[in-house]
């Protein structure tokens, strides 16, 4: 990419969110599009054993049962290899997977405008995707300021109610 | 800036008048290490202001990273429907290393609170929606770590010093004595 976008803008709301697929485990792959229908809190952070993004995926950890009532798949994301990840999600016994968006590194955190080209790490950048996979809201943090949950709370509960897909037809 | 959603009522642990200058509610948990630095700053903090401080304090227990923390923040609670809520607190502050159930029996047998009554509620998780209920407000008002602090209902994001408590309180309008 020739001209890394600005660090201080995330997507807007009404974009459809760019796709991924990217490894959780040496035998898994999480995409967005095998999600469709659910809502999805992707959570962007600088890497896996780093003091305040510990504690943000720690209060993530914690709102799981809260986030998952509202409906939402919540998705953490950083350039550490799955190695690294697994042995930080059970140190940290997270609850929710960890996508490594290793290789090529940080492709997908570029898709997302959330990837600091000079240190070669992900911003600190939140995203609440809808249903029908559009962005909802977005935020970005200063690296050091862990943004806390409300911001996703809020806008998971405005969020349309989720319509029950019809039966399928025997 | 992150304010504080969950207005203070008689059902929180309240040391001092809510309508003092200087309202100070912290969101903590009782295994967290640096809720325990927290602990004597507050301390240091309440011998500095005096009446002018009123002093909240919410529970926020980190349970996956903290296995103890949730069951020390309901015996607080239980010892708390007997009248006494901050000698445990203190207690359970002064005693981070020790808070498995034996501990918070000693702790409730120091205090001399019905131990029958004590160890039902404890046991009988009576309190864990009392301590959820806090865990959800301080999520939905930001709280993103713990200690958090909240200085007349804005969240303090600096250091949790008792120093630079006190000027974050002071920048609210205290008037130094």
């Amino acid at each position: 990419m020739a001209n890394p976008p600005a660090a201080s803008a995330p997507l807007r709301p009404g974009t459809p969110a760019p796709q991924f697929s990217l490894a959780a485990s040496p035998k898994q792959k999480v995409s967005l599009r095998d999600l469709t229908g659910q809502a999805v809190v992707l959570i962007f952070y600088p890497a896996d054993f780093s003091p305040v993004c510990s504690d943000e995926l720690a209060l993530f950890n914690e709102l799981l049962p809260d986030l998952k009532a509202l409906g939402a798949q919540v998705l953490g994301i950083s350039v550490d290899g799955i190695w690294s990840h697994l042995a930080f999600a059970r140190e940290r016994k997270l609850r929710f997977p960890l996508l490594a968006d290793f290789h090529p590194k940080g492709e997908v955190c570029r898709r997302y405008q959330a990837y600091r080209e000079l240190e070669g790490y992900a911003e600190r950048a939140l995203y609440v995707i809808d249903r029908e996979g559009v962005i909802a809201w977005s935020h970005l943090s200063p690296p050091e300021v862990n943004p806390g949950v409300d911001g996703v709370l809020e806008a998971l509960e405005r969020l349309p109610p989720h319509s029950e897909p019809p039966e399928a037809l025997s | 800036m992150s304010r504080l959603r969950i207005p203070v009522t008689d059902e929180d642990h309240v040391l001092g008048a809510p309508d003092a200058p200087a309202v100070l509610v912290e969101y903590g948990d009782y295994e967290c290490p640096f809720c325990g630095q927290a602990y004597w700053e507050v301390k240091e903090l309440s011998q500095a202001l005096g009446d002018r401080l009123c002093f909240v304090f919410r529970n926020f227990p980190l349970t996956q990273a903290h296995p103890d923390a949730e069951l020390a923040a309901e015996a607080a609670e239980a010892a708390g429907a007997q009248g006494r809520f901050w000698e445990m607190h203190d207690l359970l502050y002064e005693h981070q290393e020790s808070l498995e159930v034996g501990s918070l029996l000693a702790y409730a047998e120091t205090l001399q609170l019905d131990l029958r009554v004590f160890s039902d509620d404890v046991g009988g998780h009576r309190f864990q929606d009392r301590v959820r209920r806090d865990f959800l407000g301080g999520a939905r008002s930001g709280v993103n770590g713990t200690p958090t602090f909240f200085v007349n209902g804005h969240r303090h994001d600096g250091p949790f010093t008792a120093d630079a408590l006190l000027s974050a309180l002071e920048g609210g309008g205290l008037n130094a004595p």
